[in-house]
């Protein structure tokens, strides 16, 4: 990964609390699993920024590197990698999901 | 692109030798599948190491030959 694209995916995680990088966006998301977990964001109400990885190659393989995730979604929070699809879903399951987000003084709706 | 069940539990299992692998494949095409394993190697670490070490026992095909595998790690009870 070049020291550009590691700028870039530090600067969007440092400046966003919640970021998810996701194949397409919110509203017409491209992969099934990363419609399901933009549904478990929106089901918590919780304010969330995204990547659309289709839309930059180098971002798409550079977060892969960054997080030694081979997959997306990707979900971050204040900065730190919390998990792809099937965690945060096991997460959102078990409460864990919001009790990270709560005790990271995260608004929700 | 895809991978049979037998070279994903085999896989797993050269890391993890100890493990016990449930493989399904959702829709029959050897393209899509659900993973559950367990091993008391995951003791203490997180889920996110949890998956990261059954990444790594799959070298790089997660992402690539192997499309789309659900996962989920567990310790033995």
């Amino acid at each position: 990964m070049d020291e550009n694209t590691k700028n870039e995916i530090e600067n969007e995680i440092q400046s966003n609390d919640v970021v998810l990088y996701m194949k397409g966006t919110p509203v017409f998301p491209q992969c099934g699993f990363s419609a399901s977990t933009v549904g478990v964001l929106n089901h918590l109400g919780i304010k969330f920024s995204t990547v659309n990885v289709l839309e930059n190659e180098n971002i798409r393989q550079g977060i892969k590197e960054y997080a030694n995730w081979p997959t997306i979604p990707q979900l971050y929070v204040k900065g730190e990698f919390v998990g792809g699809c099937d965690i945060i879903r096991e997460m959102y399951e078990s409460g864990e999901l919001n009790e990270l987000i709560s005790s990271k003084g995260i608004e929700t709706n | 692109m895809a991978m049979e069940a037998s070279e994903i539990e085999k896989l797993i299992k050269d890391s993890l030798p100890d493990a016990i692998v449930t493989i399904e494949d959702l829709r029959g095409d050897g393209d899509h599948y659900s993973c559950h394993v367990i091993s008391k190697e995951f003791e203490g670490k997180t889920r996110v190491k949890q998956h990261q070490m059954v990444y790594e026992s799959l070298q790089g095909r997660m992402g690539n030959e192997l499309h789309a595998m659900a996962l989920q790690t567990s310790v033995p009870k």
